[in-house]
């Protein structure tokens, strides 16, 4: 059977559809944050929510939730407006607080997953390791996880095409939005809800230890190639999308975790956006 | 009335008072520089008149048609700033974006404002350019083509010219005089640098301690025997 025919034959199954539209919304939501989360030096933020998240779905599969978003989503959001919230001047402290808290939710949710294994699942390691690295959940997931996926996913692309212009400023200059009667808090603020439910939408993709390349990698590689920021949000949103569809179509090929490989194949695209830089004459 | 008053205007850290009494007036068209060593308060007042920050004691008051919102600022440089990847007139344009009201996007007369504003600065022939790109001295003009898209009455400016060659601040402070006159746009200038104080200033406003003085350059430079500080 060639390649291409497995192809089709794996696309007749309503499931992998599923898991390849949910992908690469996931990712395009991913990197259109992360040019400002990026650019705002706020990466560490992002790491650190993941983890935070993950420490929320192990209390939430302990306690055997039927849905564990409702305790994972409130929680990671307000989470995200906490460390958003605290302002330039405890930047030192901040950078301490989320390394306690990433590490800490870390350790707490494993150890409560180990001492309380949920009623529905025997294998601790097993759900450790998916909800650390992506599981293959993804690919049973049911039609109305596709559509809160495919809602969430429009309400944080209309945010960011709206507040397009707002966003730049803010991520650009601060102090000078605030003092020119911008609400730079809020936008703060909004923006750290909408990272808090990217982080937790992508969670089932790559699971919760490599979020971050999903948000980080894509704005990296197309900083490399283009130089104004419109350029930058849209090449990063193209990279992003196209890193995860063919992540997961080589996953399928191989048979390998599909958010490991969707994260090797942002890593090999930025290392060929350096040398395209490069040749070109760009930094 | 003036365009921005202070009385009694006390600023500190935390709990700390750093100074006191500090009283001043200006006037559309005025060209003032606020002057004081490091740690002094210059850039929390800055900050306050700005609404960025509030004073500890005293009032600001805004007058003569002028709203806190309407100042225009030229901030010190971040490095998240200076590689920034975003063209010239995405960031001058983004001076534009107290004038949009609710509406998400750029219209025809902001473009217009912006380019008036790269006019005015020279900086039309690198509006396409990238901002890391640039010169010290150039990127400056960008910061203050924007500063410039937010206000049609004062800019303040902190401390614009520091680390940019003699020959690019010549330029720069020539520029601002320019503005001032011409546009009769009021500058606030805070800053170190009094020989330029002494050249272009039409009051200064001396923060330090005990002793915050308030009056026009000559008063100054008589007072102090030309010795300034």
């Amino acid at each position: 059977m060639s390649v291409l025919e497995m192809y089709v034959n794996y696309l007749s199954h309503s499931l992998v559809r599923n898991a390849i539209i949910v992908g690469v919304l996931i990712a395009l939501c991913s990197s259109l944050l992360g040019t400002t989360i990026v650019l705002k030096r706020l990466s560490f933020i992002g790491d650190g929510l993941s983890h935070v998240a993950f420490g929320a779905l192990a209390v939430a599969m302990c306690f055997s939730f039927t849905n564990n978003m409702l305790i994972v989503l409130p929680v990671t959001i307000l989470v995200a407006i906490i460390l958003m919230g605290s302002n330039d001047k405890s930047k030192v402290k901040g950078d301490a607080a989320i390394a306690v808290l990433s590490v800490g939710a870390l350790a707490v949710g494993y150890l409560v997953l180990n001492l309380f294994p949920g009623k529905n699942s025997g294998n601790v390691a097993g759900d450790v390791c998916s909800s650390l690295f992506g599981s293959t959940s993804i690919l049973t997931l049911g039609g109305e996880d596709v559509w809160i996926c495919i809602v969430l996913s429009l309400v944080v692309i209309m945010f960011f095409v709206v507040l397009y212009h707002r966003i730049f400023a803010v991520t650009f200059d601060e102090n000078f939005a605030a003092a020119t009667g911008i609400k730079s808090k809020l936008y703060r603020y909004l923006l750290a809800i909408i990272i808090a439910v990217v982080i937790v939408l992508s969670m089932q993709l790559v699971g919760s230890l490599l979020i971050s390349a999903l948000i980080v990698f894509p704005v990296l590689s197309a900083e490399r190639i283009v130089r104004s920021f419109f350029s930058v949000v849209i090449a990063s949103a193209i990279i992003g999308s196209l890193c995860a569809f063919a992540g997961i179509m080589l996953s399928i090929l191989w048979s390998t975790p599909i958010g490991a490989t969707v994260v090797c194949v942002n890593i090999i695209v930025f290392i060929l956006c350096i040398l395209l830089g490069k040749i070109f004459g760009r930094k | 009335m003036a365009q921005i008053q202070g009385i009694d205007v006390s600023l500190g850290y935390e709990k700390r008072i750093v100074a006191n009494n500090i009283n001043f007036e200006i006037n559309q068209g005025d060209y003032l520089y606020i002057v004081g060593e490091n740690g002094s308060g210059k850039s929390t007042l800055m900050k306050c008149i700005l609404g960025l920050e509030k004073a500890v004691g005293g009032s600001i008051k805004y007058g003569d048609g002028l709203r806190q919102k309407e100042i225009g600022y030229l901030p010190q440089q971040s490095n998240i700033q200076r590689d920034f990847p975003a063209t010239v007139q995405e960031i001058v344009l983004s001076g534009c974006l107290n004038r949009l009201g609710w509406k998400p996007f750029f219209g025809k007369k902001e473009k217009e404002i912006a380019k008036e504003a790269m006019r005015k600065l020279e900086i039309s022939d690198l509006a396409m350019r990238s901002y890391p790109e640039l010169s010290g001295g150039q990127q400056q003009r960008v910061l203050l083509a924007r500063a410039l898209c937010a206000t049609s009455k004062m800019l303040i400016l902190d401390e614009p010219v520091t680390g940019l060659d003699p020959y690019a601040q010549e330029q720069l402070y020539a520029m601002i005089y320019k503005i001032n006159k011409e546009e009769k746009i009021t500058i606030i200038m805070v800053s170190h640098d009094m020989e330029a104080a002494k050249m272009y200033a039409s009051h200064i406003l001396h923060i330090g301690g005990e002793k915050c003085v308030f009056c026009t350059k000559q008063e100054f430079i008589k007072e102090n025997g030309g010795c300034l500080f």
